[in-house]
């Protein structure tokens, strides 16, 4: 057992990989709620992306189309949300539970014949680096080139919702859609491409476990992460920067956790994996104490139906 | 694999030469605890099903049952609707087996890894992996330079905490400084976890890692890190070929082949089997020559002694952790207590949870 | 000018036409996907809707999948009509399990006609008090009710596991995840020899009774409406709602804990790590498909359990991929939200007419 910087370096880049598809995820859906929109689907479109991804590789043998595939797949299969919420003005949390369980049993239904077959070897970036670097090495280098995406992505939305003019009109619906609606915004079509965003982003997330962390297709191979990355949003008060911040977090207890028991330490392996959860309750408790942090950054009309009267 | 292979398509050619006119309506259940496409345990029993299904025998399964209220109904339904022999192939089907079982007395049933057997049409049936174990144990305290293992354990059931002991007790023998490090993952099939559980034990200095868990995702982080591994359930070999030394191949099909053809001419009768390497249900996939030739030998030959009962994993002097005698010299475990061990052997480090 | 507004005129006939409808979707929907995946459609379908309860056993196996999905679905009515989202029904119900099991466990080896009710009231109530987590939450707290509850399924889960994986395994199991058999004392009469049906159903049925009463017949039952329909009419109406919260909190909570205690002393007869197959979210699958109606939610969990046992049972006949069912499940709730819709229509229509006049 070593605790030396290296290896603190190695554990860092670790969490780090085990983030990723917390933070993709997480910040699509950010961006979908942002719009005002709750969708509970996040493990549906994620499990859809892994098997689209995995299977376009399979048949494509280029790692690039099924990348894309995989965001595409995410986007299609978001757009029966998009519908339902937006067009026939279904309530939230059951669509997106519908499209969980749907995603769940689809991908199942897909990835019948892709069972068994071995992922491609993903390139990753500056391997050398990595090797030759103690502690930044495995830190900063060694990775695929979505985990770097991941980590740009939380900082691009950031200046995306407070910079741009889209940014601003997204966080205006979301705040207030009716108020939006009166000043020309078509709250329907805002709301429809930041769901189209989301299920794109949970696609990528689903493809880097089944291209890159674990690359191979198995049943319900996303184990439940979508629901982490909801709870993630939520904890990062819908903040971007946070949303990295938290995901690191989520991933660090796990990765933690696992090399305590490796050296021996005696750890309530249970308790210790619902402290994400807990963790952001009581995140959520303290923000919702104080308005002023809501308002700052909490979309109000989240899961709540628009209907534009006409 | 393709060794295998030949030997259902053998034994299924012989079985029906010598059993001639079948019957036609003769049908076999299983029940499965997840899908057939974990490629894992499932899927090895599914490959069990299909041998079964290659013999002339029809065949039908039920996948993704949950070990809770349904799985009761399920097996009843099987037995209801004509099959005559159904195999439960998940330890929590215990109680539901036995239960069904007693309203259909002309049903034969096959219980996997449980030790109930209430009534006389109950049979039970599981696999010595631990002697895989003792070679995989072998071969890791031959080949680590870090003299560290990492195992990947799910449970701690006696039938992985055996795995744990046989695998530390004959890498101990070829190399004394090994240590073991264990992590928990309590599940049975969870990649992303499974991998992050790899990564973490090589990340602490280990350099062959193993698995009591399903998903082929540890021997794809032991690949990439460049580190041995061995695979579990099934051959993993085209997941990580450098990096896999062998794969414990759990193989039901001789076994679901005999009974079912047993249970059909009439000459099924209750029994409980643990079948090891001698009779097949735990094959090894083909050796990694990476190891050295010498080294395949010496494995090769231990494979040979651990079949013909020559070697045994689990021989005396055996000491407890507290340095408590287990096992006397020149004596060996006896099947009660490999069936209940609960204890690590000296070697082992840390508690076994509780 | 024409308002898409939910209105409470409209006709029960259309109200209820469209559940049906919805199924006809599915039942076309699916035999499309069984033709793609090579199944004869009606075959399929036949044995997947019909063929599960054509028998005697087979028709009490519907009950007793039902059984804890209408429970819950019913204790989720209240929520889902006080626009009250819980949607964390699965802690609730795990967590009733733990309690009631602890108690169960508790009383292992005594005889005595008061242990069973002492078990199931302890589920029950187990269930009510991590329901009222997120309901004080929400209440006092201002905390998004639909987050927390979700969050405390994890919390539920992950107790359980730590519980049968250590301190409540069962001594004499080998340390496998699971505790001991309750005694008998603790279990659920079975009703009909041989058949799994138990006296859960008697619970569910009073329940939705009582349900019934309470929604239809007193003042609590209309204020949950009133603020269903508009939170601002309610305001208007001068509903301060904090106590309505938590009560409907509160009722779903104990229904969902039933539900759990009714598992473990009913078919499954100990605490494991998997007492139950996500009943608890789909059971918000059959709240909708039941319209959050005492009446229809029976219907609605018959169906949704159908297609459990569908499942299994196309499976077993013609080798139908398991996942099938899930399919269908997202497919049901999909085509009935969808076709809400035409109740929008309609009202939009008769606006029109109204208007034009």
């Amino acid at each position: 057992m070593s605790f030396d910087l290296n290896f603190i370096g190695i554990l860092i880049g670790a969490i780090m990989a085990s983030s990723v598809p917390l933070i993709l995820a997480a910040s699509g859906e950010l961006i979908t709620e942002r719009s005002g929109v709750l969708n509970l689907g996040v493990e549906g479109m994620m499990i859809i992306g892994a098997i689209s991804g995995f299977a376009l590789m399979v048949i494509t043998d280029n790692l690039f189309l099924a990348v894309i595939g995989s965001m595409i797949s995410g986007l299609i299969i978001s757009i029966i949300f998009g519908v339902l919420t937006q067009s026939l003005l279904t309530n939230h949390v059951a669509t997106g539970l519908a499209l969980t369980i749907f995603g769940i049993g689809m991908s199942a239904m897909i990835g019948k014949n892709f069972v068994g077959i071995p992922g491609k070897e993903f390139p990753l970036l500056f391997v050398n680096f990595k090797e030759n670097i103690p502690f930044l090495g495995p830190i900063l280098f060694g990775h695929s080139i979505i985990l770097y995406f991941a980590f740009l992505l939380p900082f691009l939305t950031n200046y995306f919702l407070k910079k741009t003019k889209i940014g601003l009109i997204i966080r205006a619906v979301g705040d207030s859609p009716t108020s939006a609606s009166n000043q020309g915004i078509n709250v329907t079509l805002v709301r429809y491409s930041c769901i189209l965003y989301g299920g794109a982003m949970c696609g990528l997330a689903g493809a880097y476990l089944s291209l890159i962390y674990t690359p191979q297709w198995i049943e319900n191979m996303t184990g439940g992460r979508g629901w982490i990355a909801l709870a993630l949003v939520v904890f990062a008060t819908w903040s971007p920067i946070k949303v990295l911040i938290g995901a690191l977090i989520f991933g660090g207890i796990t990765i933690l956790q696992l090399h305590m028991q490796a050296v021996g330490l005696r750890i309530p392996v249970q308790l210790l994996s619902a402290l994400p959860y807990i963790m952001t309750i009581i995140v959520l408790v303290v923000i919702s104490r104080d308005s002023r942090k809501i308002k700052l950054n909490t979309p109000t009309s989240l899961g709540q139906i628009f209907y534009k009267e006409k | 694999m393709y060794k295998n292979f030949l030997r259902y398509v053998i034994s299924v050619l012989f079985f029906l030469g010598v059993s001639g006119q079948a019957n036609a309506d003769f049908k076999v259940g299983f029940v499965y605890v997840g899908p057939t496409g974990d490629h894992g345990w499932t899927y090895q029993h599914d490959e069990g099903r299909k041998a079964v299904e290659a013999a002339g025998i029809k065949t039908t399964y039920v996948e993704s049952v949950p070990e809770g209220a349904d799985a009761e109904r399920v097996i009843r339904q099987l037995a209801q609707s004509g099959h005559d022999l159904i195999f439960t192939t998940s330890f929590g089907y215990m109680d539901p087996t036995n239960k069904v079982a007693k309203d259909f007395p002309n049903v034969k049933f096959e219980h996997a890894t449980g030790y109930k057997r209430e009534h006389s049409n109950v049979s039970t049936y599981s696999a010595r992996f631990y002697e895989g174990r003792t070679l995989l144990g072998h071969m890791a305290g031959k080949m680590t330079k870090t003299n560290v293992i990492g195992y990947i354990a799910s449970f701690p059931i006696p039938e992985v905490i055996r795995g744990i002991n046989a695998m530390t007790l004959a890498a101990q023998k070829v190399n004394p400084d090994i240590k073991t490090k264990i992590v928990w993952v309590f599940t049975w099939y969870d990649p992303g976890k499974e991998s992050e559980a790899a990564q973490a034990l090589i990340d602490q200095g280990a350099d062959v890692i193993m698995q009591h868990t399903d998903s082929t995702a540890p021997v794809q982080v032991a690949e990439k890190a460049g580190v041995w591994s061995f695979g579990q359930a099934s051959d993993m070999q085209r997941f990580a070929p450098k990096s896999i030394l062998t794969s414990i191949i759990d193989d039901w099909a001789p076994y679901y082949v005999e009974r079912s053809i047993a249970a059909r001419d009439g000459t099924w009768k209750q029994q409980d089997t643990w079948h090891g390497l001698k009779e097949g249900m735990v094959a090894m996939a083909p050796y990694n020559s990476a190891m050295g030739t010498d080294l395949v030998k010496e494995v090769e030959q231990l494979q040979k002694d651990l079949a013909s009962g020559k070697t045994h994993s689990f021989t005396g002097p055996i000491y407890d952790q507290k340095g408590n005698i287990l096992v006397a010299e020149g004596s060996v475990a006896d099947d009660g207590m490999l069936a209940g061990m609960n204890v690590y052997v000296k070697g082992v480090e840390g508690d076994i949870p509780q | 000018m024409i308002k898409i507004e939910k209105r409470n005129d409209v006709s029960p006939s259309i109200y209820f036409f469209t559940p049906i409808l919805a199924i006809f979707l599915t039942l076309f929907g699916g035999g499309i996907i069984f033709y793609v995946l090579g199944f004869n459609p009606v075959e399929a379908l036949k044995f997947f809707f019909i063929t599960p309860i054509s028998d005697l056993y087979g028709f009490s196996e519907l009950l007793v999948k039902a059984t804890p999905l209408c429970l819950i679905a019913i204790g989720l009515s209240f929520c889902f009509k006080s626009n009250n989202w819980n949607i964390g029904a699965e802690g609730q119900l795990i967590f009733g399990g733990i309690v009631g099991g602890g108690v169960a466990l508790l009383f292992y080896g005594h005889d005595g006609f008061y242990v069973l009710p002492i078990i199931i009231l302890s589920g029950a109530i187990g269930g009510m008090i991590f329901a009222m987590i997120p309901a004080v939450l929400k209440t006092y707290l201002n905390t998004n009710e639909i987050l927390v509850s979700l969050m405390l399924v994890y919390v539920a889960k992950l107790l359980l596991d730590y519980l049968v994986v250590g301190p409540w395994s069962n001594p004499e199991g080998f340390n496998f995840p699971e505790t001991r058999q309750f005694s008998e004392s603790a279990r659920m009469p079975i009703l009909f020899n041989g058949l799994r049906i138990h006296a859960g159903i008697f619970i569910t049925l009073i329940t939705v009774f009582l349900s019934w009463l309470i929604l239809y017949k007193t003042y609590l039952g209309f204020q949950i409406k009133v603020s269903g329909l508009s939170l601002k009419t309610a305001k208007y109406a001068g509903y301060k709602g904090k106590t309505m919260i938590i009560i409907v909190f509160m009722i779903s909570g104990a229904c969902a804990g039933l539900a759990g205690v009714g598992e473990i002393t009913g078919p499954i007869g100990q605490l494991h790590r998997n007492i139950s197959p996500d009943y608890g979210f789909t059971a918000i699958i059959v709240a909708f498909l039941g319209r959050l109606n005492p009446i229809g939610i029976i219907f609605a969990s018959l169906i949704v359990a159908l297609t459990y046992l569908g499942a299994e049972t196309a499976q077993i006949f013609l080798q139908v991929p398991k996942y099938t069912g899930q399919v269908f499940q997202g497919m049901i709730l999909f085509f009935l939200l969808g076709s809400d819709y035409l109740l929008f229509f309609k009202i939009k229509f008769l606006g029109l007419k109204k208007n034009e006049l």
